[in-house]
């Protein structure tokens, strides 16, 4: 199907929730209000006439001061059988940064969310097994945030510091004679 | 390799006093650079393979540049081992562990530095890279490149060896 | 008495509780495995990344599209040209260029090699994990015959941004041709070598067939790609399915295997370096003439004998440089087949020269998430197995 059918699906369907859909280079993306998520992507895996049975990615976008809302979960989809892809992105304001998990329709989304939620702060509902995936447990910031410096904050991560008093301790030590 | 040594037939060694003989078959040397002799001839790494530049570290342990013939045989044990490749961009995730591998290797160890990243953290100057491994190891030789070529890896260990050779009294109480 | 009639009551037993990783030979990287194991059936197994997160996505957005390239490479070091390929062919899309037909059938064939290379290291490190040491010996050799080429066509062996974006850095040599035509000639006598030690080999059947077994529903709904995911039966192939470069222009079958398991995927991956071979012969010999590289004053870098002989190249190149091209705002997210999976590129432009948010869509990513599913309730051995078949690069990985 083509994919703009597939947005005036979406749109016939949920009225409410489809905020836009726009084509750039031949790809549609759907924007959607984040309430009925889940609802919207049970249909899209499960209608016969769309079957996305194949979540390609998600990852989190921030859009600081330039957006209302700050960011977007921008879910990739595919239909291994009906062959169209779609990407659905649902907005998710800064104060509440908090999104149904889609892991009980697709169970691949497992690390992908936790990795959004590691690079940007975006808590999923619903995730079994919430916790950062790259970065040390213990990490303060989100670092793919716009307001997070390329090279880190002036505060160094606490793990590391162990690290190089150990070094350092290790290189002044001297054995008695 | 430092050491005068005779094959067939009698040779003269001049000492202080006289000119002395010495019969074939002897080997006459200090006990320093027979130990660094030992100890050069027969280097085994630590496989500490983390990033790009673990994959030529196999490359360079594989069938064409075989390191083998070096004496070199690589331990996935860090208590088996002489010196540890640094191979690859430490993050200051791995940096604890590096350390804690570093820490269990018996002494005398080495490290070699193998890459851009490693020597300096490379093109990756960012929030979770550490800018060079020698902020917490002390690194004996550094090998530059991104990756280096295995010509470049079997430099630097010539170049370890040859540190080693030079060494004196440091086989016993090093860190 | 009663301990003599069951003796399971005089000793007691408890879980025990084994770090694999994230150094140890076996684990291809800095992966770190906690396994619970009951005696020798693994309970539970949690995988940890992240040991090599370098940061390459917010690298990305702080430097220009061209800039952002040599990032690419260090992805899946393994096949940095795939990488390559994959990154250009997005920001060619972005763009709205296109490549010239020779580029296009040029970068078909290095990436064709990449992929060869990948496997190579693939099959000798997997079958090295489970106890076959000789195989290693033979593929390392067939790969410095790839990475000699790739020296010829570049100067670089591993990490080469041989690509360019609107075409490749430079025209092919016959030279290179013709070696790698002789090599192409070549390989499949050393395929036939591999497979004489393995496919059949007694033991490597005991330790692969009907381990880590995963159904074709469970594979494409757990996101796999791929290998990993053919090996289920799934035909999904980005090169089939999205063809980009030259592949609509040659002919290959894409290997299926039947029962998911890890010999299936060993038998699709095999299959697929014979299927490599057959596109490298096939671009050779069907090669077009023309220029490499396409002539978008805007998008494109212009030649380099041109930029130091001419002011206005110069000052083309120049403002490419620092400033980046000026791109039209919006979103696209690219696939490409490399060896390990669909590695995709999400890019969202917002009218500058630099991206402004870099995704990379990691095969990897999502076959070492799929690690517990494939070992729990297996034997410990097999954990070794299973690491070695989803064939995952922790750089990639981590990102």
């Amino acid at each position: 199907m083509e994919p703009l059918k597939i947005a005036d699906r979406l749109k016939e369907r949920f009225a409410d929730e489809v905020l836009e859909a726009k084509e750039f280079r031949g790809q549609v993306s759907v924007t959607i209000k984040k309430n009925k998520l889940l609802e919207i992507c049970n249909y899209l895996h499960d209608d016969q006439d769309l079957l996305f049975d194949y979540l390609v990615d998600v990852c989190g976008v921030d859009y600081l001061g330039k957006k209302d809302k700050r960011f977007q979960v921008v879910y990739h989809l595919y239909s291994m059988r009906h062959r169209h892809a779609l990407r659905l992105k649902a907005e998710v304001s800064e104060n509440d940064a908090v999104i149904d998990s889609v892991m009980p329709v697709w169970v691949g989304a497992d690390w992908h969310e936790r990795e959004a939620f590691d690079m940007f702060g975006i808590v999923f509902r619903g995730h079994h097994d919430l916790r950062r995936v790259l970065m040390p447990e213990d990490w303060e910031g989100y670092p793919l945030r716009k307001d997070y410096p390329l090279k880190g904050p002036e505060k160094e991560w606490r793990g590391f510091l162990e690290v190089l008093e150990k070094g350092q301790k290790f290189r002044e030590f001297q054995w008695e004679e | 390799m430092g050491l005068i040594t005779t094959n067939t037939t009698p040779s003269v060694v001049e000492t202080e006093e006289i000119p002395k003989i010495v019969s074939p078959n002897i080997i006459v040397s200090s006990f320093d650079l027979l130990i660094n002799w030992a100890r050069r001839s027969s280097l085994w790494p630590m496989t500490f393979g983390l990033a790009c530049c673990a994959i030529e570290m196999m490359a360079v342990y594989a069938s064409h540049n075989d390191l083998d013939r070096m004496g070199i045989i690589p331990r996935g044990s860090p208590r088996q081992s002489d010196f540890m490749f640094v191979a690859g961009t430490v993050t200051k995730k791995m940096a604890e562990i590096v350390r804690r591998v570093y820490d269990q290797m018996p002494e005398p160890r080495y490290v070699i530095s193998v890459g851009s990243c490693a020597c300096s953290g490379g093109i990756f100057n960012t929030y979770s890279t550490v800018q060079g491994c020698d902020r917490f190891l002390p690194v004996d030789v550094y090998i530059p490149g991104c990756p280096p070529r295995p010509e470049a890896f079997i430099d630097g260990i010539i170049k370890l060896q040859d540190k080693i050779k030079h060494e004196q009294f440091r086989w016993s109480r090093w860190r | 008495m009663e301990n003599i009639e069951h003796p399971e009551n005089t000793f007691e037993t408890r879980e025990l509780n084994v770090n694999l990783g994230p150094q140890h030979p076996a684990t291809h990287g800095v992966l770190r495995l906690m396994l619970d194991l009951d005696g020798e059936v693994v309970k539970r197994c949690t995988p940890y990344v992240g040991y090599l997160h370098r940061g390459i996505e917010k690298l990305g957005e702080h430097r220009t599209y061209f800039a952002a390239l040599p990032l690419s490479d260090r992805l899946d070091y393994i096949s940095s040209m795939n990488n390559n390929v994959g990154y250009v062919n997005a920001v060619e899309k972005l763009f709205g260029i296109e490549a010239p037909e020779r580029a296009q059938f040029i970068r078909t064939i290095v990436a064709e090699m990449g992929r060869l290379s990948s496997h190579i290291v693939w099959l000798g490190t997997h079958v090295l994990d489970i106890g076959a040491t000789t195989p290693f010996l033979y593929a390392m050799r067939e790969r410095e015959t790839i990475l000699d080429l790739f020296e010829i066509l570049c100067g670089a062996r591993l990490t080469v941004s041989y690509p360019r974006i609107g075409g490749v850095r430079n025209d092919v040599t016959q030279e290179f041709l013709d070696r790698l035509y002789e090599f192409v000639l070549d390989f499949p006598k050393r395929m036939d070598e591999y497979e004489t030690l393995v496919t059949q080999n007694r033991i490597w059947k005991d330790r692969t067939v009907g381990i880590g077994v995963i159904s074709a529903e469970e594979a494409v709904n757990w996101g796999l790609t791929g290998g990993t995911l053919r090996g289920s039966g799934v035909p999904y192939d980005v090169r089939k399915f999205f063809p980009y470069d030259a592949y609509d222009k040659v002919d290959f079958d894409v290997p299926i295997g039947k029962n998911g398991d890890c010999y299936d995927r060993y038998i699709v991956r095999v299959g697929e370096m014979r299927q490599s071979n057959r596109i490298i012969q096939q671009c050779i010999e069907k090669l077009p003439k023309g220029p490499v590289m396409a002539e978008e004053a805007k998008f494109t870098l212009p030649p380099k004998d041109m930029v130091l002989k001419d002011m206005e190249h110069l000052i083309h190149q120049f403002v490419l440089i620092t400033k980046g091209p000026s791109v039209a705002e919006g979103e696209v997210y690219v696939s490409s087949e490399v060896p390990k999976g669909e590695l995709g590129f999400y890019f969202v432009s917002d009218g500058t020269g630099k991206p402004y948010r870099m995704r990379v869509r990691a095969p990897s990513f999502v076959h070492a998430s799929v690690l517990p599913r494939l070992c729990e309730d297996g034997l410990i051995a097999d954990v070794i197995a299973n690491i070695g078949t989803i064939d995952i690069v922790l750089g990639e990985c981590d990102r």
